[in-house]
C-alpha cells in the first residue's frame, strides 16, 4: 500500500499550491500515472479518499490519467508505442531504447476554487 | 525542473496539458511536479551524505526468500578482510536478518517497517543516525522482500541489485517490469537448486529481462555452493572503483530507476555535505 504514502506527498503539494493561490477549496486534482510508475490507479484513488478528509481538498475530485508507454530507439531512431514488459525497439529489436513516456507519476494540474 | 518554460512537458503529458479548458469559477494551475518529489529530495540528501564518506551503497531487492541475506553472509565472508562493510536491513518485523549479519562481524542496523511494504528515503535517513559511515567502503541496504513497491523509491543509494531465485520462475521480469527494469545487476540466485527444477531456464529469464530494454549484466550465483560468487565480487570491486573515480570528478552514481523519473531531470550533482548525525568535518 505505498499509494497511501504517495498521497501524503500529493496532498502536501496540493495544499501548498492552494495556499499560494489563496484558494478557498480545491475542485479537482489531475494526476498522470503511467503503467511503469509502479502505482495502481485504483489504490491511489481509495488512498486519496482517506487522506483528503478534513483538508482543503476534501471535496476535490481526483482525476487519474494513464499515459502511453513510448520508447525511442537510440539505434534506428524509431519512436514506438510499447507494452510495459516489452520495451525493446519494435522496428530493429535493439534494447538500446529510451523510455520517453510510461513511468510518469506526476501531479499535472489542480483546479482551484478562488471565487469570492 | 522550473515549472515556467515548459521543460517539464513531455510527449507523454503534452496532450494532458493542452486539453485543459477553463471552467467557471475554477482556476486551473498546471503543476507538473513529480509525486515522489519529497522522497527524491531526501534521497538526494542521503546520497550526498554517502558521497561525503566515499561509500558505495547498494540497494538489494527481491521477493521474500530469494536469498538476499544468505548472499550478504557469503559476500561478507569473502570481503571482510579487504573491505569495510555495513548493512541496513529492512523487514516488517524481527531483528533476525540484522543478527545474522552481525554474526559475520559487520555492523548492521535493522529498520522494522511495521506494515510498510518498502523502505523509503526517510527511513534510510533515520537509520543513518544509528550507523557510522566513517571509514566504510560499502553499504548494503537489504530492502523489504517485495517485487513491487521498493522499485518506486530512491533511497539515495548508487546501484540496484535485484535477485531472482530459480524457484520463483523465469517469467518474473515479464510479470514485474517496474522492478526488473530498475536492475543495475540481475542475480539469478540459488542455482544449486537448478538440478531439481525442470521449469526454470536461465536463458528465458535473461530474455525476459532483455525484453525490458535493460542491458544490465546478469549473473547466476549460489550463495550455498559459491558458484558465480567470484563474478559478483568482481562486479562489486569494479563498481566501488568506478564510484570513487566519479567522486574524484565531483560526480555521483545514480541507480537506474532514478535516471528517468518521468520528468526531465535538471538536477546537478552537489558534492555538498549534509550532516546527519554529526557536524560536518571540514573537507
Amino acid at each position: 500500500m505505498h499509494e497511501l504514502s504517495l498521497c501524503d506527498d500529493l496532498l502536501g503539494q496540493v495544499i501548498a499550491i492552494a495556499a499560494d493561490n489563496k484558494a478557498q477549496a480545491v475542485a479537482s486534482i489531475t494526476v498522470q500515472c503511467g503503467p511503469l510508475s509502479g502505482v495502481e490507479p485504483l489504490l491511489l484513488d481509495s488512498a486519496f479518499a482517506m487522506v483528503k478528509v478534513g483538508t482543503i481538498a476534501e471535496q476535490a475530485e481526483l482525476i487519474i490519467q494513464s499515459a502511453p508507454v513510448i520508447v525511442q530507439c537510440q539505434r534506428c531512431g524509431e519512436q514506438s508505442e510499447a507494452s510495459a514488459n516489452h520495451l525493446i525497439c519494435t522496428a530493429c529489436n535493439s534494447p538500446d531504447t529510451l523510455l520517453i513516456s510510461g513511468n510518469q507519476l506526476i501531479l499535472a494540474s489542480i483546479g482551484l476554487d478562488c471565487a469570492v | 525542473m522550473c515549472n515556467t518554460c515548459g521543460c517539464t512537458i513531455t510527449p507523454g503529458n503534452r496532450p494532458l496539458v493542452l486539453a485543459e479548458t477553463p471552467k467557471h469559477g475554477v482556476t486551473t494551475v498546471t503543476v507538473l511536479q513529480n509525486l515522489l518529489s519529497q522522497n527524491n529530495h531526501q534521497a538526494d540528501h542521503n546520497r550526498a551524505h554517502f558521497d561525503a564518506h566515499q561509500v558505495l551503497v547498494i540497494n538489494l531487492m527481491s521477493s521474500p526468500g530469494s536469498g538476499k541475506t544468505a548472499l550478504l553472509e557469503a559476500t561478507i565472508k569473502r570481503l571482510r578482510d579487504s573491505l569495510s562493510i555495513a548493512v541496513i536491513e529492512g523487514d516488517l518485523e524481527t531483528e533476525n536478518d540484522a543478527q545474522r549479519i552481525r554474526a559475520q562481524g559487520v555492523p548492521a542496523y535493522q529498520i522494522t517497517t511495521g506494515t510498510a511494504c518498502h523502505l523509503d528515503a526517510h527511513l534510510v535517513h533515520q537509520a543513518l543516525h544509528h550507523l557510522s559511515l566513517e571509514n566504510l567502503d560499502l553499504v548494503f541496504i537489504e530492502n523489504v522482500g517485495n517485487l513491487v513497491c521498493p522499485a518506486s523509491f530512491d533511497l539515495g543509494h548508487h546501484r540496484n541489485v535485484v535477485l531472482l531465485s530459480v524457484t520463483e520462475g523465469d517469467d518474473k521480469p515479464a510479470k514485474y517490469p517496474v522492478m526488473f527494469r530498475a536492475a543495475d545487476l540481475l542475480l539469478i540466485s540459488k542455482t544449486d537448486l537448478l538440478p531439481f527444477l525442470d521449469d526454470f531456464s536461465v536463458e528465458k529469464a535473461e530474455q525476459n529481462q532483455h525484453n525490458l530494454a535493460n542491458t544490465a549484466p546478469v549473473l547466476a550465483i549460489s550463495a550455498k555452493d559459491g558458484a558465480g560468487l567470484d563474478a559478483w565480487i568482481a562486479w562489486l570491486h569494479a563498481e566501488i572503483a568506478q564510484h570513487k573515480a566519479r567522486l574524484q570528478n565531483q560526480q555521483t552514481t545514480q541507480p537506474k530507476v532514478h535516471q528517468d523519473t518521468g520528468l526531465p531531470s535538471v538536477a546537478e550533482v552537489k558534492p555538498k555535505f549534509y550532516p546527519v548525525s554529526k557536524p560536518a568535518a571540514p573537507r
